[in-house]
């Protein structure tokens, strides 16, 4: 992969010139974001990382606006917010941004988690990416869950309440764990307090962890849709102007969607009762998280022990950290994975009908079929992945990249 | 070098033990132990919900149908097997079956179980029902049915007259 990587750039601006000798980072993103060969290939899955990263801005400037206005305190918070949408000037553009941009964060990083699964790009050598990845998606939980709260409605409080009563489940010092995380004997003033600290801090850390995550993907370089490796300069493309232009109008498209629903419907993705004020003394009829946290609340439901259910939840996340050793396929795109190719589709319907079952109320029907469901997400992983990578005859691969996009063109 | 890194680790630790127990309950939060209410209002059959701790109290007047039908109750069937008059019992040991006073929180996730007012549904058990995930309480508050694992919590408690109960 190193091909362009030997001589490093000439500055003809003095300037430039000058700082680039005492720190080099016009070499750097020469290094990386011009001349970096990339595999010529992609398709538009490889756009989400970078429509991720669009929305991370997105959200910590529109954030840092809103804190501006924010006033976290129980008697306050919820008038706080409501002033923002109805007197702040543009509040409610900044407040719809925000609130939107966190479920368009999370497609966005879904469809990107898609792309590692479908094309095996959490495969040696890329397993720390992966992990990292996983890292910065459950950063990105705990900053949707406190942020979520800061409005203080009705949804707000009850969703902290239960979310952080999972602690309770621990053995022995559950208890006294939930106490400490709320700094009372409820979710009350001291926790709304601490939520919008962290609130304010988490995505600063994961900025670092995407640094971190981009630091790993420039070693090896990105996958692609065939999963082999490049051979040779005619395997790869210059990064720039190719996929900044690439990824430039994904962004673009979907940010038109984005908008869409900015402006169009705003509360569509959110729940009503959260423009009530919390209530600590009346739950709502039927508490639900938000779209994003469904398939892992209806896994959470789906065991009727407390304890069991808090493990499986937390388990169906854990389980992504070991997928580079569970999935014992040496190849890596499903393209040429006939067999496991159907069961990755069949997981991604599987979550879709999690996040359905999570969205009902627990009964009738919906206990078996999330039960069902939780069943598969775990045999997908711990039993079809290393049983499948033994017995799977994967389709001959091409010879190499260019020689897939030649043939292709010929067809 | 094992001495010096040994202290230095006993150190650290002892800084960072302000950080973490700040996060603690504060002095004004634990202040906040006790509520007085007159419990003379409260008809038989039915129930109020008080504040304290930031938490829902229930406190309800049962019939004696209730106070029946939660002693007849197998302890075999309990999955927190706990007696009724061990639910209705004061801090000085006295017990009052007509007086159901517990903690309002379901001890699976912490939502407010429904039941207390004349139209909510009150479970299989005729008790509680927690409308988040399914639990059912019965008339002693115990539970019977769904993911919570134990009984609706019953705080200290003292009647300092017969009309009057403090609870904290």
């Amino acid at each position: 992969m190193a091909s362009s990587h030997g001589t490093p750039p000439v500055f003809n601006n003095k300037v430039i010139a000058w700082v680039d000798h005492r720190l080099p980072i016009f070499s750097y993103i020469e290094k990386e974001y011009h001349t970096f060969p990339t595999p010529r290939n992609f398709n538009y899955f490889w756009n989400f990382g970078a429509i991720a990263t669009v929305m991370l801005v997105l959200m910590i400037a529109t954030g840092i606006v809103l804190a501006t206005n924010y006033t976290a305190h129980v008697l306050m918070a919820f008038d706080s917010v409501e002033r923002i949408d109805r007197d702040v000037p543009q509040g409610w553009l900044i407040r719809d941004l925000h609130m939107n941009g966190a479920s368009f964060f999370f497609i966005a990083v879904y469809i990107h988690i898609f792309r590692g699964m479908y094309y095996g790009s959490y495969k040696a050598p890329r397993e720390l990416l992966w992990i990292l990845g996983v890292v910065i998606f459950l950063l990105m939980m705990a900053t949707a869950f406190m942020g979520y709260v800061l409005p203080w409605g009705q949804m707000s409080f009850w969703g902290a309440t239960v979310i952080t009563n999972l602690f309770s489940a621990i053995p022995v010092v559950g208890e006294s764990i939930v106490t400490w995380l709320w700094g009372g004997f409820a979710v009350d003033n001291p926790t709304l307090n601490r939520f919008f600290a962290l609130h304010y801090l988490l995505p600063f850390v994961i900025v670092a962890v995407v640094a971190l995550h981009v630091v790993a993907l420039h070693i090896h370089g990105s996958n692609n849709p065939t999963g082999i490796d490049p051979k040779g300069p005619q395997d790869t493309v210059p990064f720039h102007p190719y996929y900044t232009m690439k990824d430039g109008f994904g962004v673009v498209c979907f940010l038109i969607v984005f908008a869409g629903f900015v402006f169009f419907a705003p509360d569509y993705l959110g729940h009503p009762d959260n423009y009530i004020p919390a209530n600590p003394l009346v739950t709502p009829a039927h508490i639900v998280p938000e779209w994003y946290f469904l398939p892992f609340y209806a896994i959470l439901r789906a065991i009727p022990d407390k304890l069991g259910g808090v493990l499986a939840m937390f388990g169906a996340i854990a389980v992504l950290f070991v997928l580079p050793w569970l999935d014992t396929s040496r190849v890596r795109s499903c393209t040429f994975r006939p067999i496991y190719k159907w069961f990755m589709m069949f997981l991604v319907v599987d979550v879709i009908v999690l996040g359905i079952c999570g969205s009902k109320p627990p009964e009738g029907f919906w206990v078996p079929l999330s039960q069902l469901a939780t069943l598969y997400y775990f045999a997908h992983f711990l039993v079809l992945l290393p049983i499948l990578g033994k017995i799977e005859r994967p389709l001959p691969l091409p010879p190499s990249i260019a020689d897939s996009v030649l043939k292709k063109k010929a067809v | 070098m094992v001495a010096t890194g040994a202290l230095g680790a006993v150190g650290a630790a002892a800084v960072a033990w302000p950080f973490i127990n700040n996060l603690n309950p504060a002095a004004d939060t634990l202040a906040l132990s006790t509520v007085e209410v007159n419990v003379t209002p409260i008809a038989v059959g039915q129930a109020v919900t008080v504040k304290w701790r930031g938490k829902p109290v229930f406190i309800r007047h049962r019939t004696e149908a209730e106070i029946k039908e939660a002693e007849a109750v197998p302890m075999s069937q309990l999955p927190d097997p706990q007696t009724d008059n061990a639910r209705v019992t004061d801090t000085a040991k006295k017990v009052r079956p007509e007086w159901l006073i517990m903690i309002g929180v379901c001890t699976h996730l912490g939502c407010v179980p429904l039941g207390n007012k004349p139209g909510d549904p009150k479970g299989e058990f005729g008790g509680w029902f927690c409308p988040c995930h399914g639990s059912s309480y019965d008339t002693a508050g115990r539970i019977r049915k769904g993911p919570a694992p134990k009984n609706l919590v019953v705080p200290d408690y003292l009647f300092t007259s017969d009309s009057l109960v403090r609870i904290g």
